[in-house]
């Protein structure tokens, strides 16, 4: 566990580089996958169809490719961005779509009847969809929303590998230094990512059985 | 159609709609002139960036790399499949010392990227890039796989288990003879939608090292020079990865059209499984929940 002494620093700096990419993309990739979740049940059908494409489009790339088109094609063709940055708006465009996929099946999943009783009440578009659609929707949402909030925690690791310092770059950079250590080094850092994804997970269950109650 | 969110439009929405839909349109023309107008400014489609895609042999090399990432996904495939039926059977089992140690290790491998396993895989193990690739994939889809898998059964009628112990079945061959073959049926959609994202994530042997198409193409596009062909190469690449996962995902969604699994079940494997999202790609929707999703 010498690593743990003399490199404990590396570690951490490199799992709180990982929490703030985190953090950032989802501020970023939640707003966007609202508004494409917005498009995609509008009743417009070209929001529909502009939606549906970029969904489909990115959901099929691997997220290795997109990460590629910013960190070395983009920059080729002129903007120079710094690596973290692009490895945020790789995460953000990837993630986006499945919020966003997430949402709408959450809404989606509101009986209709619902609504129509709220229209044949004489309810508007925006109080049908205030107060009786939406309270509805987002009890399943949530559970989604946050298991997409799982995958995106572990793909993070795949900027380590586009020359950004997060907890992957970290724990390579530590099993070069300390390489009879690896085992231990490799256990502190999956310790590390479970710290974030299994609470996770566990909330995400408990949330989804009292909404399964609820209903 | 009516809609949760909006009733069948009238006249006067249908023209809203109509005005909508132009602007979008309007506005979608503009971004794309845009977009090739920049491109075009950067000479992007000048014949000089292309030309080598008529050498037969570039095409053969690409072809190549594709085949390393077909290879790849389809061992790890496999070898998913098989190790996920092994999971859900040892995690339903009945003994505590089997059950708990297995739900620890499905725990782990499910928590964290694909990615760290393959990188200590291949230094821990010194396997090749490979390897290290298959079995990272094989590991991480394994478990997720199991997880549908054990869903499946833990959502099958009771019954089906009582009348194989009835007929004198042990507890381990109604599992294996009632209970899989029926799990392992209705689940077939959303294993087949874990193997499109496993096909995905065999992208990162790229940063393991690995010379399967990402890395091929990078390296050929390095060769050639990647000032003039780098953007040709990952364009062409990116069409290979949309024609061939496209390809997958309606499979994918046929599946699901024919399986005789009832939605009950597949909902329960979708909660399961439920960080991963493309599950909805193959029309397994979020139905309205009365039941509840056993999780066991």
């Amino acid at each position: 566990m010498q690593f743990l002494f003399e490199s404990g620093d590396v570690l951490l700096a490199g799992f709180l580089a990982t929490l703030r990419m985190l953090a950032l993309t989802v501020l970023f990739a939640l707003p966007l996958g609202i508004v494409l979740a917005g498009m995609r049940i509008s009743p417009v059908p070209s929001l529909r169809w502009v939606a549906t494409g970029f969904t489909e489009l990115l959901r099929n790339t691997p997220l290795t490719l997109v990460f590629f088109l910013l960190v070395f094609v983009i920059p080729r063709l002129g903007p120079i961005i710094p690596f973290p940055v692009s490895a945020i708006i790789a995460l953000t465009l990837y993630t986006a779509p499945f919020y966003a996929e997430a949402i709408r099946s959450g809404v989606n999943s509101v009986p209709v009847g619902q609504a129509e009783a709220a229209r044949s009440v004489g309810l508007t578009f925006s109080q049908t969809a205030a107060h009786v659609i939406i309270p509805q929707a987002v009890r399943s949402v949530v559970p989604p929303l946050i298991n997409v909030t799982i995958a995106l925690t572990k793909n993070t690791s795949v900027a380590g590998g586009f020359f950004v310092f997060e907890l992957f770059a970290s724990s390579k950079r530590l099993a070069n230094n300390y390489a009879n250590e690896t085992i231990a080094i490799f256990l502190v850092v999956a310790a590390c990512y479970l710290l974030v994804t299994i609470p996770l997970g566990r909330f995400a269950d408990r949330l989804e059985k009292k909404v399964a109650v609820l209903r | 159609m009516t809609s949760v969110l909006y009733d069948v439009p009238g006249p006067k929405a249908r023209r809203r709609s109509l005005i909508a839909s132009l602007l979008t349109g309007l506005g979608l023309a503009g971004a794309l002139a845009w977009v090739i107008v920049t491109l075009a400014g950067q000479g992007l489609f000048e014949y000089e960036r292309w030309d080598i895609f008529q050498d037969p042999l570039v095409w053969a090399e690409l072809g190549r790399a594709l085949v390393v990432t077909l290879q790849v996904a389809a061992t790890a495939s496999v070898l998913a499949v098989l190790l996920g039926s092994v999971f859900a059977v040892l995690r339903l089992s009945a003994t505590s010392a089997v059950r708990v140690p297995v739900t620890v290790v499905i725990e782990f491998l499910r928590g964290m990227p694909v990615l760290l396993m393959m990188f200590f895989i291949l230094i821990l193990f010194a396997t090749s890039q490979y390897w290290a690739v298959v079995l990272g994939l094989a590991l991480y889809n394994g478990a997720i796989i199991g997880e549908a898998l054990r869903s499946g059964i833990v959502a099958l009628p009771r019954g089906q288990r009582e009348a194989g112990l009835a007929l004198g079945l042990t507890p381990l061959a109604a599992r294996l003879l009632i209970e899989f073959p029926q799990a392992f049926r209705a689940m077939t959609p959303i294993i087949v939608a874990q193997l499109v994202v496993l096909l995905k994530d065999s992208s990162l042997g790229y940063i393991v090292g690995l010379e399967e198409l990402v890395r091929r193409q990078r390296t050929l596009g390095e060769f050639f020079g990647f000032s003039q062909y780098g953007f040709s190469f990952f364009v062409i690449t990116l069409g290979v990865f949309l024609v061939v996962n496209l390809t997958l995902s309606w499979l994918a969604r046929r599946l699901a059209s024919r399986s005789p699994g009832g939605r009950g079940t597949r909902r329960a494997a979708r909660a399961a499984i439920g960080e991963n999202a493309d599950t909805t790609a193959i029309g397994v929707e979020a139905a309205p929940r009365k039941g509840g999703a056993p999780r066991g």
